[in-house]
């Protein structure tokens, strides 16, 4: 059987896509570069959206991201079930795209701030977190100026009530989130954005004084080989 | 205005030209008019203007800095030495790092957030036009007292420029220092390092060789900012209004310079460069005068061609315009094509400008007129030299004399290690440095607050060779040391550079430095300077490890008053297998501590004589060379045996920060003696050579082995383990209280 194939999303600006890169192969994925202005997404099996400053944030961050040629052709995949995962800046792309509610606004504290957080995982049940288990405390870095996720009161309430909080943060809020979020889902729970970096998590010798990054790619591997 | 052309120059001979008010004195401009044998044009002017200042020229610090050469080391390592834009060292397997030091103080003063932002991005781009991948990046910074109003203004602007820069360029910040001292008030240092990494046979150099071949600017458009930059600010003391000169300081685009990054590496390997340069103080005129000299001799510029963000802007403007974010490279007429598509990729504007000529003159021209005839190294490598006097200060003496001898010594040695470790130069810099992005692109092996940044190479350019090396980098420099005896402090500052980097197992292999003085023209400044030249390259040639490059900023002064002397000094190494790096402090339970080298009665210039008594006199610790190279010698080769299970190196505050800080890296505590008699001494003297290492008990003996072997004096202190650090008869200090003094001061302050 063919490894499956994940693809790794470079705009004008992106910053992690080669650790995104890394961290699929060392999970036993291949990696596939998407680049932002191909109407193509090569096939691939599910899609990464990592970090950085795409188009400088200019404007707002992900705003201009979400209009280029790639979301043309990966939006309505994400709406027909392809699994995607969208960090940091990824995930300022999915909520400019519509493809999550709510919005990542400035952080509480109006500094970037990188430090290593723990995470509580709420949801253990989407692509991305199947091989977590719910309740479970685990260490990444955040590393963001804009990671204050809001929404209104409704779709708060409709986040928590039908259980797509993905990721809170626990041990301090390191950015004034509402409700501690950290991560969200959609209904179908295949597209998933946070602010932490699962991608720098996922090796003894570098990054985080963690590898709890590693459950994300394993269980989107799991899926892909069962499905 | 009318267009000042080479004819109407020689047209109008008595022309009276603004020189002075270009920062040139009468005898230089009389060289200018004896080089060119007649007045030169107001572009012509510009050009020598910038090129001959004290920023570009070196001219006061040139005689001095000879001895980095003269001096220098044999070593296999140096591919490429001073005088590029960065110097090249071969680190093994076919690789190459390229690193530097530079500094960015009088614009960070001005205007602190786009000073050091643009700080960042010039160094980068020097590294970037040595045919190299930017890896990470380092700031050493210096601010007044933390305590004084306009830090508070200075350092937040500061790190928040270095931060927004550096991380949207997506560079892993991994270390630098911060230090606090009323002297750095009116003059803040900041000085930015960047390293990057290239195969050794894709060296690029600065040269424009090949009559024919096109001269490309690539990157942002040129417009008004930082004219007369590099000779209006960079040689300016601030003694007038600073809001007068904000229009001077560069704005930086640091998405246009990550752009700029990926699209230099894709045009490197499509091999579609034969020369390039970045653009920094001195813009159009420095790239062109110097790629220019270095190559055939001759080029044809049209400016009409250099896309304006300005549509106003003259050529004399075009010329000094330091806008950031822009490149220029040579191109044969043959690749220009595929040049140009990759830039197109890449959302960067390229246009060609100019052609290489065999006619030995840099030609200009202006809507058909000829505005620039000169030969260009002239301007790029024959500007004046002076051999500025200098002796020692008046009070020098008197300074020396005044030694911590007298200093009432502390009862409470609790307290005292307590209010050291909460004070602003010795608590935890996290405020600072949880603003930087230190995980990015995922080699970062080692970051702040570790003694040095490590980073591993195998995974920097996929599809490269593989290797297990790494590098490591650290800086240091201490301005009162240097300030007690600027030839030990330059010295002194190597030694503890040279040693954070040995304590993470990694071999010093060269060294980088910017050297931070005040007024060149004062000649008690210029002994300074003089001295830490001459004891910095003395060191570099008993430690073997040679200068590549560096940096030197003047005039950090304002009105006669001079910051201390503060030479910076970078070191990087390598290690050969990256996973046997040593980890900081104590990094598990059971391990037996070790402090290597001596400890003497050492407190001139220390942090207690600091903080407790706010005392600067006597001499700075003793420096030993032999004992530092042994010392690196035997953490090398441990760390290479796997030996060691955590370390760090003993500088400021002396074995008691060492041990707190050991105790905090990991949360875990000790309990030991002390070696000596005088528990004061053994705790806070600032004596050099030394490091503290935790290892196995069972592989103790191996270590005092290689220690024997070294002549390197090794004491069992005794165990880590527990949540307090007990120094049997002394004190006992849970963790916990260590952290929240360690924690306290800078949020305190900066909120």
């Amino acid at each position: 059987m063919n490894a499956a194939r994940v693809g790794v999303v470079t705009f004008p600006g992106t910053l992690d896509d080669q650790d995104a890169a890394r961290a699929v192969r060392l999970a036993g994925a291949e990696p596939v570069p998407l680049w932002h202005a191909d109407h193509d997404l090569k096939g691939v099996d599910a899609v990464f959206l990592p970090g950085g400053f795409s188009y400088g944030d200019y404007l707002r961050c992900g705003a201009i991201s979400r209009f280029s040629p790639l979301m043309d052709e990966l939006i309505p995949a994400a709406r027909a079930g392809l699994p995607v995962l969208g960090t940091c800046n990824g995930f300022q792309i999915l909520c400019e795209a519509h493809l999550l509610p709510g919005a990542l606004t400035r952080n509480g504290g109006l500094h970037y701030i990188c430090r290593d957080q723990g995470i509580r995982v709420e949801n253990a049940d989407t692509a991305w977190t199947s091989d977590f288990e719910a309740g479970q405390e685990i260490v990444l870095p955040v590393k963001h100026g804009e990671g204050r996720y809001v929404a209104d009161t409704e779709t708060l309430a409709a986040l928590e009530r039908d259980g797509r909080v993905v990721f809170r943060y626990v041990g301090g809020n390191p950015n004034g989130s509402l409700n501690d979020i950290a991560g969200i889902t959609n209904e179908a729970g295949n597209v998933v954005g946070l602010m932490p970096h699962p991608e720098h998590a996922v090796e003894e010798l570098t990054g985080a004084p963690s590898v709890d990054g590693r459950g994300f790619f394993t269980s989107i591997l799991k899926r892909l080989v069962n499905a | 205005m009318s267009l000042d052309s080479v004819k109407r120059a020689a047209e109008t001979p008595d022309e009276p030209m603004p020189y002075a008010e270009l920062g040139m004195k009468g005898d230089e401009y009389q060289r200018v008019c004896d080089i060119l044998g007649r007045r030169p044009t107001g572009s012509e002017l510009a050009i020598y203007s910038v090129m001959w200042s004290e920023h570009c020229s070196y001219k006061s610090s040139k005689v001095h800095l000879r001895q980095f050469g003269t001096k220098a080391p044999k070593s296999d390592a140096l591919l490429v030495g001073m005088g590029e834009n960065a110097g090249v060292v071969d680190i093994g397997d076919g690789w190459a790092a390229t690193f530097k030091i530079e500094s960015h103080n009088h614009p960070s003063y001005v205007e602190p957030h786009q000073g050091a932002a643009t700080g960042v991005g010039g160094i980068v781009r020097d590294i970037m036009s040595m045919g190299a991948r930017p890896i990470a990046v380092m700031d050493a910074l210096r601010f007044g007292g933390a305590d004084q109003q306009d830090t508070r203004r200075v350092l937040p602007g500061v790190v928040e420029g270095i931060s927004h820069y550096g991380n949207c360029l997506g560079l892993p910040n991994i270390g630098g220092e911060v230090v606090f001292d009323p002297c750095y008030i009116g003059n803040p240092l900041v000085n930015a390092l960047c390293v990057g990494l290239l195969r050794k046979d894709q060296i690029k150099l600065a040269t424009a060789p090949g009559p024919g071949n096109k001269v490309v600017l690539f990157g942002a458009r040129t417009g008004a900012d930082g004219i007369g930059g590099a000779s209006v600010l960079a040689s300016a003391t601030f003694e007038d209004e600073s809001q007068a000169k904000r229009p001077a300081v560069q704005v930086g685009d640091p998405f246009m310079e990550k752009l700029l990054i990926e699209c230099c590496l894709e045009l490197y390997q499509a091999d579609v460069v034969v020369g390039i340069q970045d653009l920094g103080a001195a813009g159009v005129s420095c790239a062109t005068t110097e790629l220019a000299a270095k190559g055939t001799g001759g080029m044809t510029v049209d400016l009409n061609l250099v896309p304006l963000r300005d549509p106003t802007l003259r050529p004399e403007e075009i010329l000094m315009s330091e806008s950031q974010e822009r490149m220029m490279a040579v191109v044969t007429p043959e690749d220009i094509p595929a040049f140009m598509a990759i830039c197109e990729k890449w959302d960067v504007p390229a246009t060609v400008i100019g052609e290489v000529t065999d006619t030995g003159r840099l030609v200009m021209t202006w809507d058909g007129d000829v505005i620039v005839d000169i030969p260009p190294g002239t301007a790029a490598d024959e500007g004046p030299v002076y051999e500025r006097p200098f002796h020692e200060p008046a009070g020098q003496a008197a300074l020396n004399a005044d030694g911590p001898e007298r200093l009432p010594r502390p009862e409470d040695l609790r307290e005292t290690l307590l209010r050291l470790l909460g004070s602003p130069n010795l608590g935890s810099k996290e405020w600072v440095t949880s603003q930087y992005d230190r995980y990015v692109r995922g080699n970062t092996v080692l970051a702040q607050p570790a003694d040095a940044g490590m980073l591993r190479i195998s995974e920097v350019m996929p599809g490269a060779e593989e290797t297990t090396r790494g590098i490591a980098l650290a800086t240091d420099g201490n301005g009162r040391y240097a300030r007690l005896d600027p030839y030990a402090g330059a010295q002194l500052a190597l030694a503890e550079a040279y040693r954070n980097v040995a304590v993470t197992g990694a071999a010093p292999l060269a060294v980088t430095n910017c050297l931070n003085f005040g007024s060149p023209e004062d000649p008690e400044v210029m002994w300074q300077f003089a001295e830490a030249v001459r004891g910095l390259a003395d060191a570099c040639k008993t430690l073997g490890v040679p200068v590549t490059g560096g940096n030197v900023s003047f005039y950090n002064q304002t009105g006669s008053t001079a910051i201390h002397p503060t030479p910076v000094v970078g070191v990087l190494g390598v290690i050969e297998d990256v996973a046997t790096r040593v980890r900081s402090g104590f990094t598990t339970e059971g391990l037996r501590v070790v402090l290597l080298g001596d400890t003497r009665d050492e407190f001139g210039g220390s942090e207690w004589a600091h903080v407790a008594h706010g005392h600067l006199g006597g001499l700075p610790p003793a420096v030993d060379l032999e004992a530092e190279r042994a010392l690196g010698s035997v953490l090398v080769e441990a760390a290479r045996d796997g030996l060691l299970e955590g370390s760090h190196d003993l500088s400021d505050g002396g074995l008691a920060i060492a041990l707190a800080e050991a105790c905090l890296a990991q949360g875990v505590g000790a309990t030991l003696s002390l070696p000596g008699d005088d528990a004061f001494v053994d705790l806070f003297s600032e004596s050099t050579s030394r490091a503290l290492v935790c290892v196995r008990p069972e592989a103790f003996e191996a270590l005092a082995e290689l220690c024997g072997r070294y002549e390197v004096p090794c004491y069992g202190l005794g165990t880590t383990g527990g949540a307090s650090l007990a120094v049997e008869g002394v004190f006992e200090i849970p963790v916990a209280e260590l952290r929240e003094t360690h924690a306290a001061p800078l949020p305190a302050i900066f909120g």
